[in-house]
Parts: C-alpha cells; sequence; structure tokens
C-alpha cells in the first residue's frame, strides 16, 4: 500500500523526495523565514503554480498548449469573489444603496435585484461545486468542439486566446453583472471568518500549500497511470495511439478538463487570499504568462514548475521595486534564452548539470522526466513531433 | 490660512513662491525639535527626528503609464518644494516610489509594501478608478491614507483617502448646464470608453439632460478600450443628429475618436462637442487641430490665468522641461502633498487618525492652489470651481466659463443614483 | 428617425459601407505579413505587432527629422516614411530570424513563446526610446480631412490613403509569391524543403527573406496607422489578436483566404457595431469565427498541399 503510494501519487523514491524537499520549502521554510507581507506575496505566487501545473498536464504531456488557461483560473476566480461579494453585501453594511442587499456595482448600474445566476452563489457548497465543476463543463465544451473536430496545435492556441479576450470583453462590458474593469472588490468574510486578519492569512497560505501540493501528487497519479503513458504516446505520434484503437480526443479533452479545474482551484485561492478578483487575471497576458511560468520551471515537471513560477513572480517583484525598467528586458530575454537552450526550464537544467555532479548524488534527486535517452536528445525528438502534431492538427 | 495659523509669522502670502521664499526664510526656526518625533508619530509610522518617508504609486510601465507620468510628476515637484521650504513639521519628506505597472493586483501588492514593510505616514498615487477599488481595502485595514488625484465617477467615500480630483457630479452638472444655456442644446448623445468612469458620468449626465434640463439623449455609446475604430458610431451620430456630442474616450481611443471624428467632417463649425476626458496631456497626442473649437469641462486649465499658476506652470517647466504640459490630474497631483502638509500641520502630528480627523473639520485649504483656493469638505473631496475650456490649435485651451462659486463635492448625489 | 431625406439616408449608408470596406484593408494590412509567415513558414510571429509600432515610430522619428530639417518636404516625406519603415522592420526581422527564429523551426508553438518573449523586449526598447507617453507624427496637410463626392457623403482621406497602400501591398505581394521566380523558390520551399534544397534552391535564404518581407510588411501597416491612431509601447499588443483571427481564419498559405477572411470580419464587425454596441459587436464576431472554425478547422480557403 505505501509503496503503491509513493510510486503512483510521489513519483517514485527521488519524485518522494523532490516533493519533500518542496513542501520542506512551502510548509516550513518560507513560514518561518519571510514576514507575512512577503508570506501572502507567497501565495499569491503559489495559486499561479496551479495553473502551471495543469499546463505540465496539458502542454507538457499532452502536447496541447493553451493559451487560455487564464480563462479557467478567472471562472474559480470569480465564482469564489461572487460567494464573497454576496456575503459582504448583506443589507446593513449596504443601507446607503438604492437596493440595499446587493453587491454596490450593480446599485451603480441600476440593477434594483440580484441577477438569476448570482443566487445560487450565496451558498457555500454551490460555490464550492461551482469552482470545480463550471470550469470543467466549459472545458469540456471547448474541448469537445476542438477536439473532436482535430483541431489542435497552434489554432488551438490562438483559439484559447480568442476565447480569452471574447471573456475579457463580456466582463467589462456587462459591468452591471460582473464589476467591470474594477472587478469584484472589497471581499471581507467566507462564513462569517474575516479573510483579511492575520491569522486567516497564515491559514490560507497553508491551505493553499497543501492544495497545491495535492494537486501535485493527484497530477501525478494521472501521469503514472496507463492514460499517463497513453498521453505521452499520443503526444509523439498521434495517429499511432489513434490506429491502436484508442479515441485520441477523448484523452485530449479528459486533459484539458483536468487541467482548468486546476487552475480554478487556483484562481478560488487567490482570490481569498488577494482579496479581489479583475477581468485582468484572465485576459491574453496573464494567461501567457502562466505558459512562461510552465516554460521556466520546466514543462515536463510537476515539482519543476512550481519554482520556476516563484522565480519568475519574485524576480518580477524585486525587480520591479528597484529597477522597474529593466524588468521587461529581463523576463523577455529569460523567455527566449529558455525556449532556446534549456527547453526543459529549469527542471532540465537541474538534471542535466546539478543531479550530475558526482558529489551531490547521493544527496539530492533526480527529477523524473518521462523515459528519455539523454536529455538533449529527448528534448529535440519530442519537440520535433510536437511539431509534426501541429501541422497534423490543422489538416482533418 | 488657517493651516498655518500656528505659525502666525508666516503671514498672508497668497502666491506659492512667496510661500516658499518665506518658508525657506524661517526653515530653521521650525525645528524637528519642537515636534519630538514621541509625540507626533504614535502609530510607528516611518518618521524620524529629521525625515518622514511617504510612497508614490503610480504605474511607470504598462498602458497606463502614459497617463499617470503627469501625476507622478507633479508630486515629486510638490514634494520637492515643501522640501525647500523646511519640510513638514521640521522634517524633510523622504519619497519610496512604487511601480504599479498598469496592473490592479500589483498595485494592492505595492499598496501593502508601503504600508506594512515600510510604514510611509502618506501616499499619493493611483490613476484608474480600477487600482484605486484594488487598494482601498489595504487602505482601510492597515489605516493609511491615500490622496488620489484623478477625476472620478464618485460613489464612493472612505476616511483613508483624500480625493483631490472632482467627483462626477462636480464636473458634469455644471459643464451640461452651461452647453444647454449657451447652446440651447436639446439633444445629446454620449459615448465614452467601456468602463466604470464613464458608465457612471454617462448615467448622471441622462439623468440631469432628461430631469433638469428637459432635454433628450438620442444615443448612448460605449467603446472597448483601446479599440480605434469610430467609423460605425460616427455614422450614427450622423443619423441622429445631436445638439451635442458628450464625450468620455480615454486612452489611445481618444486619439483616434478625434482624427476620426474631424476626417469625418465633424468639427467645431458644424458640431457642439463637450468632453470630460480631454486635459492638455491627451492634446498632445489628438493633435490641436483635430480639437479646435471642442470644449473640455474641468476644474483646471493650464491658461488659467492667476499667480499661483504662473508660478506652479514655471517651476513644472522648469524641473522637467519646456515642453512639458499640464493637465487637470497632474494639477489635482500637485496638490496631495501641500494638503497633507497642511493638515499634518494642522493636526501637528503625522498619525493617521489625526490627519482623518482634522480632514473632516473641513477647514483643510489652500489658497496657494494653482486652481485657485481650494478647500477640503468633510466628506474627503475638495470644493472646487468647474471651467470650461475651448480648445485651440496649439493644445492650450481658453476658458470661456468659470462656475460662479466654488461647487460642493457631492460623492453620493441624491437622485442621480 | 422620421427627419432624413431620402438622400441623407443613401449618404449615410455609402459612408457606413466605406467604414467597413476602411476596416478591411486595415484588417487586410495588418495579417498580410503575418499571413506570409505564417502561411510560407508555419512560424507564429507574436512580436507581429511590434513590428508594426516599429514602423509606426520609424515614421514618427522621420516626421521629427524633417519638420527640424527640411520643413518644405513635409508633404511628401510620408511616402519616404512607408519605404524606411519597411526597411527598418525588414532588417531588423532578417536578424531576428538569424538569430532566433531558424533555430525553431521544428517546433513551432516554441517559436510562439520565443516571439512573445522578443515582443516584451521590443515594447521596453520603445518604452526606453520613445518614453511611455503615446506620439504621433505631424501629418501632411493632404492626408488630413475628407473627401466630398456629394455636399453630405464624407469619405475621410486617411481612410482611402490606407486602402490604396493595402491595394499597392497585396498585389506587390501577390505578384511576388505567385509570379516571381523568387516566390517560386518559397512555394516550393513551404511544399517541400528536401526537395527544394536538392534542386538548388537555398532554402535558408530564402526562409530568412521570407520573414523579413513579412516582418517589412507590419512596418507598412505600422506607417500606415499613424495616419489612424497614435502610437505608444503597448500598441502592438492591442492588434495582436485580431491579426491572428484573421490569418487562421483565412486559412494559412492563402492569399485569397486571407482577404476573404478580412472581408468578413470587417465587414460583420462594423455592421453589427452600427446596431448593437460595440463590445457585444467583438464579442458576436470572434463567438462566429470560433464556430465556423470548429466547422472548418482549416480556414475558409486551405491550400491543398501534401505534408
Amino acid at each position: 500500500m505505501m509503496n503503491f503510494f509513493i510510486e503512483r501519487f510521489l513519483g517514485g523514491k527521488q519524485g518522494a523526495v523532490a516533493i519533500g524537499i518542496l513542501a520542506l520549502l512551502i510548509l516550513v521554510i518560507f513560514p518561518l523565514a519571510l514576514d507575512l507581507f512577503r508570506l501572502n506575496l507567497v501565495g499569491k505566487y503559489l495559486t499561479f503554480a496551479f495553473a502551471a501545473v495543469g499546463l505540465v498536464l496539458l502542454w507538457g504531456y499532452g502536447g496541447i498548449l493553451s493559451l487560455g488557461q487564464g480563462v479557467f483560473f478567472g471562472l474559480g476566480g470569480y465564482a469564489m469573489a461572487m460567494f464573497l461579494k454576496l456575503e459582504a453585501s448583506d443589507p446593513e453594511s449596504t443601507a446607503i444603496q438604492t437596493t440595499p442587499g446587493i453587491p454596490d456595482f450593480m446599485d451603480w448600474n441600476q440593477l434594483y435585484e440580484l441577477p438569476w445566476f448570482w443566487v445560487p452563489f450565496e451558498s457555500f457548497t454551490f460555490t464550492l461545486l461551482a469552482i470545480l465543476v463550471l470550469p470543467a463543463l466549459f472545458a469540456y465544451i471547448i474541448g469537445v468542439a476542438m477536439f473532436k473536430r482535430r483541431v489542435g496545435g497552434v489554432y488551438f492556441a490562438i483559439i484559447t486566446q480568442v476565447i480569452a479576450v471574447i471573456l475579457t470583453v463580456l466582463i467589462v462590458g456587462q459591468q452591471g453583472f460582473t464589476g467591470g474593469i474594477n472587478g469584484i472588490t472589497d471581499l471581507r468574510t467566507l462564513n462569517g471568518w474575516d479573510i483579511r486578519t492575520d491569522s486567516a492569512k497564515y491559514i490560507l497560505y497553508f491551505i493553499n500549500a497543501l492544495l497545491l501540493l495535492a494537486v501535485i501528487m493527484i497530477s501525478r497519479f494521472v501521469l503514472t497511470s496507463k492514460f499517463g503513458r497513453l498521453l505521452l504516446a499520443m503526444k509523439d505520434k498521434e495517429d499511432r495511439v489513434r490506429f491502436s484503437g484508442y479515441d485520441v480526443s477523448n484523452f485530449k479533452i479528459f486533459i484539458f478538463c483536468l487541467s482548468a479545474v486546476i487552475s480554478a482551484i487556483g484562481g478560488a485561492m487567490f482570490t481569498l487570499q488577494v482579496g479581489f478578483m479583475s477581468p485582468s487575471l484572465l485576459g491574453v497576458v496573464p494567461s501567457i504568462e502562466m505558459v512562461i511560468f510552465a516554460a521556466v520551471g520546466g514543462r515536463m515537471s510537476l515539482i519543476g514548475v512550481v519554482y520556476g513560477t516563484l522565480l519568475i513572480n519574485f524576480g518580477k517583484t524585486g525587480f520591479s521595486e528597484t529597477f522597474p525598467e529593466l524588468w521587461l528586458f529581463f523576463m523577455g530575454g529569460l523567455f527566449i534564452a529558455v525556449v532556446m537552450f534549456f527547453p526543459n526550464g529549469l527542471a532540465g537544467i537541474y538534471n542535466k548539470y546539478v543531479s550530475k555532479l558526482a558529489f551531490l548524488q547521493r544527496y539530492l534527486p533526480a527529477i523524473k522526466l518521462p523515459k528519455s535517452k539523454a536529455d538533449t536528445q529527448s528534448n529535440a525528438s519530442s519537440s520535433a513531433s510536437t511539431s509534426d502534431n501541429a501541422a497534423e492538427g490543422a489538416k482533418s | 490660512m488657517k493651516y498655518f495659523s500656528r505659525r502666525k509669522f508666516l503671514g498672508k502670502t497668497s502666491n506659492l513662491i512667496g510661500a516658499m521664499l518665506a518658508a525657506g526664510l524661517i526653515s530653521t526656526s521650525v525645528m524637528a525639535t519642537e515636534f519630538p518625533t514621541a509625540e507626533v508619530n504614535t502609530t510607528g509610522l516611518a518618521v524620524t527626528d529629521d525625515t518622514v518617508t511617504v510612497g508614490i504609486l503610480h504605474s511607470l510601465t504598462g498602458t497606463m503609464a502614459i497617463s499617470e507620468t503627469g501625476a507622478q510628476e507633479a508630486e515629486r515637484l510638490a514634494i520637492k518644494q515643501i522640501n525647500e521650504s523646511g519640510g513638514i513639521l521640521g522634517r524633510q519628506i523622504r519619497v519610496i516610489r512604487e511601480d504599479g505597472a498598469s496592473d490592479w493586483p500589483t498595485f494592492a501588492e505595492k499598496a501593502r509594501k508601503l504600508l506594512i514593510n515600510d510604514k510611509v505616514a502618506a501616499v499619493f498615487g493611483c490613476w484608474t478608478s480600477a487600482s484605486r477599488k484594488a487598494v482601498l481595502p489595504v487602505f482601510e485595514q492597515h489605516n493609511g491614507i491615500l490622496y488620489y488625484p484623478t477625476f472620478y465617477e464618485g460613489l464612493e467615500q472612505s476616511k483613508n483617502v483624500i480625493y483631490t480630483g472632482q467627483e462626477a457630479t462636480q464636473q458634469i452638472l455644471a459643464g451640461l448646464d452651461w452647453v444647454a444655456e449657451e447652446k440651447g442644446a436639446k439633444t445629446y448623445f454620449l459615448i465614452g470608453s467601456d468602463y466604470i468612469w464613464p458608465r457612471t458620468s454617462m448615467k448622471i449626465a441622462r439623468i440631469h439632460i432628461e430631469q433638469v434640463l428637459g432635454g433628450r439623449v438620442v444615443g448612448e455609446e460605449y467603446k472597448p478600450l483601446g479599440d480605434t475604430q469610430f467609423g460605425s458610431i460616427i455614422n450614427r451620430i450622423r443619423l441622429r443628429k445631436p445638439d451635442v456630442i458628450f464625450a468620455a474616450v480615454v486612452g489611445g481611443s481618444n486619439v483616434a475618436w478625434f482624427r476620426q471624428l474631424n476626417a469625418a467632417g465633424i468639427n467645431s463649425d458644424n458640431q457642439t462637442l463637450l468632453t470630460l476626458s480631454v486635459t492638455e496631456d491627451e492634446v498632445l497626442g489628438i493633435g490641436g487641430e483635430n480639437l479646435e473649437g471642442f470644449y473640455s469641462v474641468m476644474k483646471y486649465f493650464q491658461s488659467l490665468d492667476n499667480p499661483n499658476n504662473k508660478a506652479f506652470v514655471e517651476a513644472f517647466k522648469a524641473e522637467y522641461g519646456e515642453d512639458s504640459v499640464i493637465g487637470d490630474v497632474t494639477q489635482a497631483a500637485y496638490l496631495g502633498p501641500w494638503l497633507w502638509k497642511a493638515a499634518v500641520e494642522k493636526a501637528g502630528s503625522f498619525d493617521i487618525d489625526k490627519i482623518v480627523e482634522v480632514s473632516r473639520t473641513g477647514e483643510i485649504e489652500l489658497d496657494t492652489a494653482p486652481e485657485g483656493y481650494v478647500r477640503l469638505h468633510p466628506n474627503h473631496h475638495l470644493w472646487s470651481y468647474t471651467r470650461i475650456g475651448k480648445w485651440n490649435r496649439d493644445g492650450q485651451a481658453t476658458v470661456v466659463y468659470e462656475s460662479p462659486e466654488l461647487i460642493e463635492p457631492n460623492p453620493f448625489p441624491e437622485g442621480y443614483q | 428617425m422620421g427627419d432624413f431625406t431620402f438622400q441623407e439616408l443613401t449618404s449615410i449608408l455609402a459612408m457606413q459601407g466605406f467604414v467597413g470596406i476602411s476596416l478591411f484593408s486595415v484588417l487586410l494590412l495588418m495579417a498580410l505579413g503575418l499571413a506570409i509567415i505564417f502561411g510560407q513558414m508555419g512560424v507564429i510571429n507574436m512580436a507581429h505587432g511590434e513590428f508594426m509600432a516599429l514602423g509606426a515610430y520609424t515614421t514618427y522619428m522621420l516626421s521629427m527629422f524633417t519638420r527640424t530639417h527640411y520643413p518644405e518636404l513635409m508633404p511628401y516625406y510620408f511616402f519616404f516614411a512607408i519605404i524606411a519603415s519597411f526597411l527598418v522592420a525588414g532588417i531588423v526581422g532578417y536578424l531576428t530570424e538569424f538569430a532566433l527564429i531558424r533555430h525553431l523551426y521544428k517546433r513551432p508553438l516554441d517559436t510562439l513563446l520565443a516571439t512573445w518573449g522578443l515582443s516584451l523586449i521590443m515594447q521596453q526598447m520603445f518604452r526606453t526610446f520613445f518614453g511611455s507617453r503615446e506620439v504621433s507624427p505631424a501629418l501632411p496637410d493632404w492626408l488630413m480631412g475628407s473627401w466630398m463626392p456629394t455636399d453630405s457623403i464624407f469619405i475621410p482621406i486617411n481612410g482611402m490613403f490606407v486602402l490604396g497602400l493595402t491595394t499597392v501591398v497585396t498585389f506587390a505581394v501577390y505578384y511576388l509569391m505567385y509570379r516571381s521566380s523568387w516566390g517560386l523558390n518559397v512555394r516550393a520551399t513551404t511544399q517541400n524543403r528536401v526537395m527544394s534544397g536538392a534542386v538548388g534552391i537555398n532554402t535558408k535564404q530564402v526562409d530568412r527573406l521570407t520573414f523579413a518581407l513579412g516582418c517589412g510588411i507590419a512596418g507598412i501597416a505600422g506607417a500606415a496607422f499613424t495616419t489612424i491612431a497614435s502610437t505608444g509601447p503597448t500598441t502592438g499588443s492591442l492588434y495582436i489578436v485580431d491579426t491572428f483571427m484573421v490569418v487562421v481564419f483565412g486559412g494559412a498559405a492563402s492569399l485569397f483566404g486571407t482577404i476573404a477572411s478580412a472581408f468578413t470580419i470587417a465587414q460583420a464587425q462594423s455592421i453589427l457595431e452600427f446596431f448593437i454596441s460595440s463590445s457585444m459587436a467583438k464579442v458576436l464576431t470572434l463567438l462566429t469565427l470560433i464556430i465556423i472554425l470548429m466547422i472548418r478547422p482549416e480556414g475558409l480557403f486551405a491550400s491543398k498541399v501534401r505534408k
């Protein structure tokens, strides 16, 4: 039983050590070393790591690049924000409004009652379900429409990007229902529990960190299953899997839905920790940033992307505090460098150099990348086959 | 000069340069020792025996950097002048600048950093409503104070924010009254960018037009931010033949909007246009020739003819170059540090609660303001004049109307919600 | 709305028709460069918008230069500006291909990411050199105002200028790709790189020039847009999604498809906008495109090439 757990959820002994080190870092070292302000920031970064983990499944293993992960992050975040906003808009604290008891932005936009799709969000159970089900459902619809028609590769990437644009335009344009460009702000309590206090911030940080670890383990479980191997096979030679009698599109739909749900959990945790949600978090730019986190961390490494997310975000905050002008140069350069020279990101660099150092080998784990002949070799071949898929995606 | 009443020897200096010189001469006499740190700072703000730290929080990068540059420059100028004139309670102001990067979560994050890590005594900044909404809970939770410079939609009043720009009714009602009276306008076409400020402004405008002025709104349009194609809307305007186009288009769209209007043959010869969103800053991009003869309603224009403004414009140009222009928000941002100074000196303390308390008295006033005399209303907004400027080819406006008296700020206008 | 003469209504209809055509020419000009690069090389250039901004800034610089040094040439500088924009963007594109793109031909999704990194760097360069304020070049007088075929019809001259420019560029591209021997090389390379190399085509050179050409056309588009809107460091990112939609919807590797796609999108957008709000018009247009793309994933006019 224990062995099964280690093999399937942690990815073997080496995987267990790697996840242990990550857990040590985010559960012990950060909370001890950082003040609450910085810790809260790390908590915010870790919510993006959810999206990055989702991209490892979808992009790294499935070979499907989505430039619309922000959409799902946003769906999760908005679902949570709607619940919190309703709780914050009780008739007492909104007494000065024309219609007390509805969110303030609705009142400003001449809405006199709560729109029907807001009503179920008064229930916490419904909200929790919605955070998981809504993104999955949305991803399912997109997935069926796209993958059954064998739309893939760059086409899929661009269509997901357009979906991100559509959702942003809708939210901004329908501000009476959505809070518009300001987003949903001034969130206070969760079932009466004030999420703005210091203790709440600590608790939310730990819930977030534990959830992230759990998501990584579940993803590992999926990837070490037969399905995971099929996924990888599909990425390398889609037609062979198809001719072996599998319905490839179903695999793609499933992995797309799963990655959507994972992103949505991140979004919901973002809302809880930051205290608001706005369309600027689900548009084109944040969606691409999520891809960057995954690329820099290593698109094939569930653990690597967490470090990638942390590195980029620390860099962003640190750089923009000292040299705001240089940040974009650095970020752009880093991105090009990673894509050109280190397609497996931090995890690849680590495997190639650090873990090979003889004297360290005894202590440090190698991060498990998929069965590779040699790092560079496999990069080239797997990337090349990705391109086959992309080309094939276009024709039906 | 009530805020100087504690220091009688300052006397009645009505212009800024005078005040600066005078304050400079006596700066040695306002010693920090008269205000021991322990007394003026009981809440652990970043105040030492000779410095006090404040934050400036604007977008230095991203799409909003274009607009926020001027405000940020004005705030730094004001702080520099205050420092040259001896600082506040004998302390020099030290500035920590943070970049909001046109991204609202970043604004919230940086606001938190300024308040929690840096313990700044005041923050000057934000530009868009979205960024203000994002930082507002932070300021309320950690009890900071924010001086917010932009004219905005109202519907907000926080004890932790001082609004140095106009709220919607101050700007809109006077402007509409003027076109109705002066131009005999009956029909109006409303157009704005698609976000909260234009929408709220247009809502107030519509109610005022329909219920007070007895006019008619013949069209109401919103364009997504950044959109540059106005052809279809211009044709709709032609179809409806409004007496007045009432516009609140912002950012890059603004340039496209006025250029296309002009190219379509709609100009001041055949159309009255009143806009809420064009200041001298925007004219730079739009080009004076596309705006000639159109009207803006604001509380400040660079061309205002008074000694305070002359001194301000001169100082601003000396600091940032002869070509720099000053728009409404830039001037409002310039007021921030001065209003804060007035409040601190009146309260005799940097404590936020004490500053809020004196701000509530309605007695904080500045008669050195470039826009003329302003006074802080207990609701944390400013009493101010509203003016209408007619744009000239050279990018400056001629003020054609000034409200006869200070207009009371009314962020929650009864009957307009 | 009873107080309209028949003539007024026809005029408005005519002008509305021109709005659609004008948007069409704008979209087409934006998309042409990208269509060449994507269609012929399979490369997604996310920095396309920044190459447009590069063209716009070149025009701006040239206008400043002309105004200070040769004010008497102001009426004509714009033609030089278009050529200069083409050259500057083309040269930068050439270098980009050499430094970046050629290493990534086997990985189209990765070029997408790398060029996005490039777009960040270019944006920051614009900001460093030109500041974050939006700029617009001084336009020659003849580009302003409108042409009035009748008393009540106003056709904006800048719109006609962009339309004319788009026509010229489109025909030039058509000639280059389908009538010149260089175009034959490009198309041969697209269809079978190895065979093309075997028959003596320098495929690397072809790639480099194709990419440079695409970027150069983006530069022309940028120059043309200075007549419509102002330019800022992030201007490019405003256009990129629309541009992609045109190319993808048209079907890669088909000049005719790109034209048809730009026309459809422009007409849908401008007609819808006349009746419903702009943001809903945009949502509806994009949604329709996605649905059509689901039915025809290869775009409106896919080229029938053997892979």
